[in-house]
């Protein structure tokens, strides 16, 4: 081979390496769903109330990965859902949460988690029936959690009457059996990152139910960022 | 080689200055200065302090390699700093040093050192390990402990899940919380165990650190004799919120210790109902309610699963 022909397959076989390099930093260090900002004109560390929309989904038909399970947020201005579950809240602040539940049952691997921990009362309200606990092991009633460990948060979601039938198939849902889950919670006066996610193993195909959309932002865990 | 130019290699009538008496002198008072300094200064500060027993244990074992691997460390830099000195290279001189074929009393010196700490290192070790009391420095010892401490022991089931360790008190009802909460002066027998993946369960300031494998009760004792907060870490990698699974413990007085667990034993008392009956292990696949639960929900997994075995990731 020619001294031009050998550095330009040099070159080329550096460029191709590179490339690589670079899609998987990109792709899989650096990407990230969007975050949806309910920070914006209210001011933190004033008890001002923050209202947060969210949704669970037993699919998600808008990624490439349709058969997992995943959360939804809502945009405050558009109202239009977001395939993300990263947020941002102001801190200090009381945030009014609401979850509409259209996924089915699972029960939890471990029942404590069916306590209401660290809102405002101890309670959620299904369908605005107040609930202080859900036995995910004595009936079908629990589909995912919503807990933030960091703030000692812990909700369990509450599942359609008709739990595992007719459920929505095309994400993000906006029609058929649904529970809708309300509770309040204040926002920590520390600035940061907030880890939250669903406590129930709902990564079907994975094992134990503990891979997939439970270990991958955008679906069943993600973070809820704290803004002074 | 000739029978001189051996003897020249050896030091045979040499008569130059006693560079293993140069070092030796220039080591001694390092040694000594660093040993008491690591001792008794930096000693009473390393990790992981004297909140308990086996942390107190393992404080003392660090300072005793500590000072012993001093002094080999300062022999080492003195003998290479010396040497850069003494023995550099001038400017004139090119001849080749002398050939250099051993030295008997260097060699059995080296050899008798070191095989005397690394021997007893071993003696140290083992007794440490097993000696009543800190027996397991810390770490889980199985579910059939070896040793038991004196007296009955306070139970503290730790049960660890992705992303959160939850602690169960047995002997108060069987509450199940995210608090640790630990009495002052009494054994204390965590059983350390997983309901998903491996975890660890690493008490830091306790000086405890027991893997948390699912089907599995590791055994780890300690005695608390300092009240005061306990960080607890998980110090096995187990998913993608591992960095972020940590919590705070605390100990008290026994009369808080009693006071908190009696209280929360009411508090929680409807949730207790909703957990499987206590166990050692936390499988809760094996707990017929939890089958049922499955059945209800439409799940058709086997042998414990949550998923079909033909599930694509499942074994």
């Amino acid at each position: 081979m020619s001294l031009p022909a050998r550095v330009v397959t040099l070159v080329l076989a550096f460029l191709a390496v590179a490339a690589v390099a670079a899609f998987v930093v990109i792709h899989y260090f650096l990407g990230s769903p969007p975050t949806v900002d309910y920070s914006a004109g209210v001011t933190a560390d004033t008890g001002a109330t923050v209202h947060v929309v969210m949704q669970e989904d037993p699919q998600n038909t808008v990624s490439t990965h349709p058969d997992w399970v995943s959360y939804f947020i809502q945009n405050p201005q558009t109202h239009a859902w977001i395939h993300t579950t990263l947020f941002k809240v102001p801190a200090g602040s009381k945030i009014d949460m609401t979850i509409y539940g259209y996924d089915g049952c699972t029960p939890l691997r471990n029942p404590v988690f069916g306590e209401v921990t660290g809102t405002v009362g101890g309670v959620e309200y299904v369908d605005g029936k107040p609930v202080k606990e859900l036995n995910s092991w004595s009936g079908c009633n629990v589909g995912h959690t919503f807990s933030i460990p960091g703030i000692n948060l812990n909700v369990p979601m509450a599942t359609p009457s008709n739990p595992n039938a007719n459920l929505c198939s095309t994400s993000p849902c906006t029609s058929g059996p649904h529970k809708t889950v309300t509770f309040s919670f204040m926002t920590p006066r520390t600035t940061g990152e907030y880890f939250w996610q669903c406590r129930v193993p709902c990564g079907g195909g994975f094992l134990d139910g503990f891979g997939g959309p439970m270990q991958t932002i955008g679906f069943m865990t993600g973070n809820m960022e704290v803004v002074s | 080689m000739t029978a001189s130019v051996a003897e020249d290699a050896q030091g045979a009538g040499h008569t130059g200055p006693n560079h293993g008496l140069r070092i030796f002198l220039i080591w001694l008072p390092i040694a000594v200065a660093a040993d008491l300094l690591l001792y008794f200064v930096y000693g009473p500060h390393m990790p992981p302090g004297q909140m308990s027993n086996s942390a107190a244990s393992q404080q003392f074992d660090i300072k005793v390699m500590s000072v012993l691997a001093a002094p080999v460390m300062a022999a080492v830099l003195v003998a290479a700093i010396y040497s850069l000195i003494v023995w550099r290279h001038r400017e004139g001189d090119d001849e080749d040093g002398p050939a250099i074929f051993g030295n008997t009393r260097i060699q059995a010196t080296w050899i008798t050192v070191t095989a005397v700490i690394v021997l007893f290192l071993a003696g140290f070790g083992t007794y440490e390990l097993a000696w009543p009391g800190f027996a397991g420095a810390g770490a889980g010892e199985g579910p059939a402990p070896i040793w038991k401490p004196d007296g009955t022991p306070l139970q503290v089931q730790v049960i660890a899940q992705q992303w959160r360790f939850t602690y169960r008190y047995p002997q108060f009802g069987g509450f199940e919380t995210t608090q640790l909460v630990l009495p002052i002066n009494e054994p204390i027998q965590f059983n350390v165990t997983s309901l998903d993946v491996i975890h660890s369960f690493w008490a830091y300031q306790l000086g405890v650190k027991a893997d948390a494998n699912p089907g599995v009760n590791n055994v780890a004792y300690t005695t608390a004799r300092q009240t005061g907060s306990v960080t607890v870490r998980c110090a096995e990698l187990c998913g993608l919120w591992h960095g972020a699974m940590f919590d705070y413990g605390k100990v008290v007085s026994v009369a808080a210790f009693k006071s908190w667990a009696n209280k929360t034993e009411v508090q929680l008392a409807a949730i207790t109902k909703m957990l499987p009956p206590y166990s050692t292990t936390y499988d809760p696949t094996v707990v017929p309610q939890m089958s049922k639960a499955m059945v209800k929900a439409g799940l058709t997994g086997g042998n414990g699963y949550y998923y079909p075995p033909n599930d694509p990731v499942q074994p």
